[in-house]
């Protein structure tokens, strides 16, 4: 008996299956961990996966928890689709967040419809700009996006803490948080007595408008063809550098709205934990959503799944609430892992 | 009549790779101290079948023998055991270290190494098999032709007693080939036996004992060299009689330039300098072939020309206007169509046939802003059905042959009907059929009026096809001649360098 790895892609068939199986898988291998602190697996996964639909408040938590997944994985999945590997969401989330405070904290006495408008606009544009360093040196210097993309996170992270200890610190409770902002600036809640807001409508049309640009335009298409094989499209006469620089502005710009949403229909206030990784995690949803708009949607709901679904189990079985972030990191290595392994297959061979 | 056992024989071998059968039932005997061919169209299984008897890969059926012995060959290591080497269309070598370290690596299972004694050797063995190589020259700093030599003094180190090439010549100038042949006939009359793969017919015909066709993966037959010709192994090959292509010599039509390069000058990829300002222009109705060896220049001319790589010097002009350092758009819009060297390089191998058809003038598919996913497929329609492609437009291109391949590329170019044709090693690894296809399509270009510039390192090719020759040589233009003044001869000295 000999066992051969060969290399051959698997079928067309078989590639939606991958990121199910490697849910499938991640859950077999943290399995382990509850084990270790002597919960039983299977009712912890219940309380992960099922328990989180059974009641009407945590199932609508859970869109709530997506909310910010969804712009975030929709962000990183235009980059990434240009062959711009954006590690900034996170940063640029912070971005917006900041723009947003800024504008809602001006829009007493403006009435809701402008205000909302012009906080969205604003921390699009505001991650857009975050963004745009890394992007111009990338295309004119040849600087790796990933390392300064990467970089700016932390930056945005002190400015962030700097005017929370200065200028916007709260004047009552003297808390590193900014004042609240307007009332008319704070997003509608979609279900009354709930978290729900207009932020998870604003996702879902992102991923609409993603998906319509990245399937059904020129512009889309051009970018395909430049994520693919750069050297073919510039052979094609595409602008490879232009392409590129807004493939990576677009994805900040969407970003920051992640940083909208979490102000305006959270918080209300900015904090320095406002994103608390979300920009990281979108890496994760892009790629559990094999860079697609209508799975980065599934991706980020499941997400938010295994995040309410966290806390649940750590009430319920006494399990550490990192128990979700481990699952996350856990499935982000595996769907990679998958998704390399898919090009070859496994064969054997009786000898003889 | 009885006779000695075979040096080798591979009985029944069948390899399949998913759903092609790359071999089918092959039989394959080498004598002892004969020099045979392994002849066959690209695709039609030779290298798989050798990578078999060198252990790279494994049979799915059959048993090869060796001295009359079954031996069970799993990897090179049992191959160089029962004394068969390989020289492999890609060499093998380390580049920063030297010739003797390179034959010798992998082969001690000492410690320590005598270098001294290691770089004798190897000079010993250079002079016994009469194959000139320097032990103490660095592998980076050889030619292609020199490390082909390494890598044959490295089977023979380790004491080959069956020496497999495949397909030595493709990498070689003319005279280089030569040399190669005196070898092979030397070390053939010392005893060796030699497996010598090739689809070049005059090749097989002037240095081999006998040759083995295979055809699509099937044995088409043996034959005594000495009892054939060309027009037979032909037929062999591709199972029917090839028809040449026959360029027309009236040609009323052949007149104004329509390419004219000015003194260009370009720097490859390491800033060196590849090209010293280059001048000659192409006529509407001509064919203009650029002959040479492999890394003369060629590759950078070809991009300077299709819009990917700065020119450091001089002028291009198409149709009379100047595109000098203009990207692929501007370059097309004027009239030129680009057919570059690498396919792979020119299409995007995980979109479908359609998008890429679409991908150089993507504006034109364009409605309200929409892409218009009927018009882009129907194009392709238009195209795959007009250039005979087998694919359907949803195909991803990664998925079609290299004939198929091309014949997209050729498609999306011809179809615009350009007045200069760019086009460079438009058959390389392409079957015979295929090839013939495209040779067909350039001269019907030609019939029409195109100035094609054609740069290719097959000679046959270029020969076939060009009104006029010009070789390149270490970046400079050594000649341009009438093709009716050019022989393989002369332009084989013109590729090395030897004004004539
Ligand atoms: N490693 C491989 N995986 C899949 N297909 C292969 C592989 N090697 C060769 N083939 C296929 O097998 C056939 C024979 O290839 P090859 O032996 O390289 O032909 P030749 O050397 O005669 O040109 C071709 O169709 C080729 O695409
Ligand atoms: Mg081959």
């Amino acid at each position: 008996m000999q066992i051969k790895i060969e290399r051959s892609p698997a079928p067309v068939w078989f590639r939606p299956l991958i990121p199910l199986l490697a849910i499938v898988f991640t859950f077999v291998i943290t399995a382990s961990l509850v084990l270790l602190v002597n919960a039983n697996p299977l009712s912890a996964y219940y309380y992960f996966l099922i328990d989180p639909l059974s009641s009407r408040v945590s199932a609508i938590e859970v869109l709530v928890k997506s909310t910010p997944l969804i712009l975030t994985g929709a962000a990183v999945t235009f980059a990434f689709v240009g062959g711009y590997w954006n590690i900034g969401a996170e940063g640029q989330l912070l971005m917006g967040a900041t723009a947003a405070t800024a504008i809602g904290l001006q829009m007493h006495g403006v009435p809701a419809w402008i205000a909302i408008p012009l906080m969205i606009l604003g921390g699009f544009l505001a991650g857009m700009l975050w963004a745009l360093a890394p992007a111009l040196m990338r295309v004119k210097l040849a600087i790796d996006e990933v390392v300064t993309t990467l970089l700016l996170n932390s930056v945005a992270l002190l400015i962030v803490s700097a005017l929370l200890n200065g200028p916007w610190r709260d004047p009552i409770s003297q808390w590193p948080q900014s004042p609240e902002i307007a009332p008319s600036a704070i997003f509608p809640k979609l279900i009354p007595r709930s978290r729900l807001h207009l932020g998870f409508i604003l996702a879902v049309i992102v991923v609409i408008l993603v998906w319509f640009v990245l399937t059904r335009t020129a512009f889309g298409l051009r970018m395909r063809a430049v994520g693919m094989g750069s050297s073919a499209a510039r052979f094609a006469g595409i602008n490879v550098d232009r392409t590129m620089l807004i493939s990576g502005l677009v994805s900040g710009g969407i970003a920051g709205l992640a940083g909208v949403t979490e102000v305006a229909g959270i918080h209300y206030h900015l904090i320095d934990a406002i994103s608390g990784g979300h920009g990281y995690t979108g890496i994760i949803v892009a790629t559990l959503g094999t860079l697609n708009a209508w799975g980065v949607l599934l991706a980020a709901l499941f997400i938010g799944l295994i995040d309410t679904g966290a806390q649940t189990v750590s009430r319920a079985l006494g399990v550490p609430v990192y128990l979700g972030d481990v699952i996350q990191a856990a499935l982000l290595l595996v769907t990679l892992g998958f998704l390399l392994l898919q090009g070859y297959r496994i064969r054997w061979r009786r000898k003889g | 009549m009885p006779h000695e056992p075979y040096a080798v024989e591979m009985r029944g071998i069948t390899k399949r790779f998913g759903t092609i059968t790359a071999n089918r039932a092959v039989d394959f005997a080498l004598r002892k101290g004969e020099v045979q061919a392994l002849l066959g169209e690209n695709g039609a299984g030779k290298t798989t079948l050798m990578r078999i008897l060198y252990g790279l890969y494994h049979a799915d059926e059959g048993d090869i023998f060796v001295d009359g012995q079954m031996a069970d060959i799993r990897s090179p290591r049992h191959a160089i055991a029962h004394g068969v080497g390989m020289v492999t269309q890609h060499f093998a070598l380390v580049p920063p270290i030297t010739v003797t370290e390179n034959i010798i690596l992998g082969y001690t299972d000492r410690f320590n190494i005598d270098l001294d004694a290691a770089h004798n050797k190897v000079a010993e063995a250079s002079r016994r098999f009469g194959i000139a190589i320097e032990p103490r020259a660095l592998v980076k700093n050889l030619s292609v032709g020199e490390r082909q030599r390494v890598e044959i003094i490295k089977a023979l180190y380790r004491d080959a007693k069956v020496l497999i090439l495949d397909e030595p010549t493709a990498v070689l100038a003319p005279q280089e080939a030569d040399e190669l042949f005196e070898s092979l006939k030397r070390l053939r009359d010392s005893g060796l036996s030699v497996i010598f793969i090739s689809h070049k017919l005059h090749e097989v015909m002037a240095i081999t004992d006998r040759v083995t066709v295979l055809r699509s993966g099937e044995l088409a037959g043996t034959v005594n060299t000495a009892e054939t010709n060309q027009a037979d192994l032909a037929k062999m090959m591709v199972g029917r009689e090839t028809f040449g292509v026959t360029k027309s010599d009236v040609n009323g039509r052949q007149g104004d330039i329509a390419l004219r390069l000015e003194k260009i000058s370009a720097l490859d990829s390491k800033e060196l300098v590849a090209l010293k300002e280059i001048s000659f222009e192409v006529r509407t109705g001509e064919i203009l072939g650029l002959a040479g060896v492999s890394g003369n220049g060629q590759s950078e001319l070809a991009q300077v020309l299709e819009g990917t790589r700065p020119s450091t010097g001089g002028r291009v002009s198409a149709n009379g206007r100047e595109i000098t350092n203009a990207g692929p758009e501007q370059i097309m819009a004027t009239g030129v169509g680009r057919i570059p060297e690498d396919r792979h390089e020119s299409v995007v191998a995980e979109m479908t046939v359609a998008q890429n058809m679409a991908l150089e003038h993507l504006h034109e598919f364009v409605r309200r802003g929409m892409l218009d996913k009927k018009r882009i497929r129907a194009h392709a329609e238009t195209l795959i059905e007009a250039y005979q492609i087998k694919a359907r437009p949803n195909d991803r291109i990664r998925t079609l042959s290299g004939g198929n391949m091309q014949k997209v590329i050729l498609a999306r170019v011809l179809e615009r009907n350009p007045s200069v044709i760019i086009v460079a090693q438009p058959t390389r690894g392409l079957d015979v059929g295929a090839t013939e296809y495209v040779r067909q399509k350039l001269l019907e270009q030609r019939q029409r009026g195109a100035a094609i510039l054609l740069i290719s390192e097959d000679l046959d090719e270029i020969l076939e096809l060009s009104d006029r020759i010009a070789v390149i040589y270490e970046g400079e233009i050594m000649n341009v001649l009438p093709a009716a003044e050019a022989d393989i001869e002369r332009l084989g000295l013109l590729m090395c360098g030897v004004s004539v």
